[in-house]
């Protein structure tokens, strides 16, 4: 496939599923990501939104190459142009794509935040650290501070200095922010918008679509395991009509200060999708045509989308 | 600050100081029950081993002199205020103070012990961290059967066995014994004593061996499944890489519990390995006492091996609290 040349990640049609015993003897495969595409420019941060179990950490998983050894990947996944095969994710890993870990569970019960911190690769950025650890309001002694001893917030800065300590021109942050004051959460951003300034990119995995919508350039909206749209941050901003998927919509009206809407329905757990667009069940404008085919993306006003009717 | 940790030590070892005297009399009261218990009469054994004739005169002089016809309660309060001064009785089949065979016996079965202990440490961890890291694959297959078979096998047939191959086949090691017969304890080498020790410490680290090999192997394949390294990996920490920053650390509080812990079965274990290479150890002074009805030995040792493996415990409890930062910097 041609590889546009100022693409830094590109990812099409990309589905994991997990094969697993189900009943007896039987052989399940069950598909949690399905169909996905996203695409991360240099200079960008992507924001993606979506609730619990739309596949949000696994698809940072996927990426970085950690999944569990019975996940099955399929599709495209290419980075600066080159397939990322298991080799080249090994390779790149921690040089030149960064993770930053959900929780405090990714660090080493045993050892020091510092030489954490730090990771294997000499000589030790201990400089570089300190800088770090200054901006992110990290007291002196957190350095010599085991993991437990960590408050939530602390943890998470931690975890964000793991990624920018490195040179990464990528980096997957999973739910950075939680648990961070006001001004650390808005630091931590900030040091991931002069990144992208630089040329580099961040990928930005979030729950928290108002301070995402702050920083980012592009928001992808996911729902089971799929994107269902791509949009400019500022149409986010421009509000609910500018938005082009019913589930975006939906979504945006749900946010406290849009009225604080609830979605009727539950977002379907894999292993039991529907046949045709995912969100169907719960749709409004759906049609027959809806439910009997997956709907294909198709670009639209600038963004995305993955819907028959979206305007 | 370390007012504190000396206070919590001092209160740690008071409550296990306690412990430890509450569990020797409750091994005491049982073991004297036991004895009084058993079917062999202790002065028909002690006259046996005269080797000569005993008027029933001398005999029942005997048996005032022991106490035999005394009230087994009244018998046990006497040793245990002798013992509390000092005295913990004559052995009757040695003829010698109790204290002084405990001592002398300890030295040689420390000996062996203790390399059995190292050895089967060692062997343990380092066989452990290749299954853990060779997870399902051949070499794994291999050690993990091989350390199934070591631990269903009884200490004494292996000892044997041993003993057929090396001794008696191969002529590499000597049949038993802690030093060459017909030689005089004092002419006797430190080499001498190694060559005749090497064999059965072999076999009581074959025994208990494979328990930690087993053991380490399941703790690095959990740590090796945790987020944590998960994330060293996405790093881009390789597998070695991994296994010395992370692996180790992780694994090394465990298995050193598990070392510790272990002494009761070593103990165990080399009453079994001395017996069968009668080499004369605590292990072999015990069965010795104990078929022969020789009660303040059997007793001596008892107590002895209580405060032995008691000691082990303690000292990984009090490991626990140095190496895991878990637990010593909370108590600060």
């Amino acid at each position: 496939m041609e590889q546009k040349k100022d693409t830094l990640l590109e990812i099409h049609n990309l589905s994991v599923s997990f094969s697993m015993y189900g009943h007896g003897f039987e052989r399940t495969n069950l598909k949690v990501i399905s169909d996905l595409h996203l695409t991360v420019h240099p200079g960008e941060i992507v924001a993606i939104a979506g609730s619990s179990g739309s596949g949000k950490s696994l698809l940072a998983s996927a990426i970085l190459g950690i999944l569990p050894d019975n996940a099955v990947v399929e599709g495209h996944l290419h980075y600066k142009g080159q397939e990322l095969t298991p080799d080249l994710q090994k390779k790149l890993c921690g040089k030149e794509i960064a993770l930053v870990p959900q929780s405090v569970a990714y660090l080493d019960p045993l050892m020091k935040v510092g030489a954490q911190v730090d990771g294997h690769c000499r000589p030790k950025p201990v400089q570089k650290r300190r800088k770090l650890f200054e901006r992110l309001q990290l007291p002196d002694n957190t350095p010599r501070l085991y993991p437990f001893q960590l408050s939530g917030g602390m943890a998470r800065r931690v975890l964000v200095s793991t990624a920018l300590i490195t040179d990464a021109e990528l980096i997957i942050a999973d739910e950075p922010t939680p648990g961070m004051s006001l001004y650390q959460a808005l630091e931590a951003l900030k040091m991931f918008r002069e990144m992208a300034d630089e040329g580099k990119a961040v990928v930005l995995i979030t729950h928290d679509i108002d301070l995402a919508v702050e920083f980012a350039d592009r928001v992808a909206v996911f729902y089971a395991g799929t994107t269902v749209e791509t949009a400019p941050v500022s149409d986010f901003k421009a509000g609910v009509d500018a938005l082009r998927h019913p589930y975006s919509k939906a979504l945006w009206r749900a946010l406290p200060q849009n009225g604080f809407e609830p979605v009727p329905g539950f977002q379907p757990y894999a292993g039991n999708l529907p046949r045709g667009c995912l969100f169907a069940p719960r749709c409004p404008y759906r049609t027959a045509e809806c439910e009997r085919q997956v709907p294909p993306v198709r670009e639209l006003r600038g963004g995305e989308v993955r819907c028959y009717h979206g305007t | 600050m370390d007012r504190g940790i000396f206070a919590r030590l001092v209160k740690n070892f008071v409550v296990y100081g306690l412990r430890i005297i509450s569990l020797l009399l409750a091994v005491s009261i049982i073991a004297f029950t036991l004895v009084s218990a058993s079917p062999i009469d202790p002065v028909q054994q002690y006259i046996l081993g005269l080797g000569t004739a005993v008027s029933p005169e001398k005999r029942a002089e005997i048996e005032a002199y022991w106490g035999v016809n005394e009230p087994p309660v009244r018998r046990y309060l006497t040793w245990l205020n002798e013992l509390l001064h000092g005295n913990m009785g004559e052995s009757a089949i040695y003829r010698r103070p109790v204290s002084d065979i405990l001592w002398e016996r300890f030295a040689n079965s420390l000996a062996l012990m203790l390399c059995a202990w190292v050895l089967a440490g060692v062997i343990g961890f380092a066989l452990g961290c290749v299954m853990g890291m060779y997870r399902d694959r051949l070499p794994d297959k291999i050690i993990k059967k091989v350390c199934y078979i070591l631990s269903s096998m009884p200490t004494f047939w292996l000892g044997l066995l041993l003993l057929l191959v090396f001794s008696v086949w191969l002529g590499w090691f000597p049949i038993g014994f802690s030093s060459p017969i017909g030689v005089l304890s004092e002419n006797v080498t430190v080499g001498q004593k190694i060559y005749h020790l090497i064999l059965p410490a072999f076999t009581l680290s074959l025994m208990s061996f494979s328990n930690i090999a087993l053991h380490t192997r399941q703790k690095l394949i959990d740590v090796l499944n945790s987020e944590y390294v998960l994330f060293a990996r996405a790093r881009g920490e390789g597998r070695w890489t991994v296994l010395c920053r992370h692996g180790l650390r992780n694994i090394l509080l465990p298995a050193l519990t598990l070392q510790f812990a272990s002494f009761a079965e070593l103990f165990g274990g080399s009453v079994m390995a001395e017996n069968v290479f009668s080499y004369p150890g605590l292990g072999s002074a015990v069965s010795a006492a104990g078929l022969q009805g020789d009660v303040p030995l059997l007793l001596g040792i008892t107590l002895f091996s209580t405060l032995f493996v008691s000691v082990g415990n303690l000292i990984a409890n009090l490991l626990y609290g140095v190496i895991d930062p878990q637990i010593r910097e909370v108590g600060r």
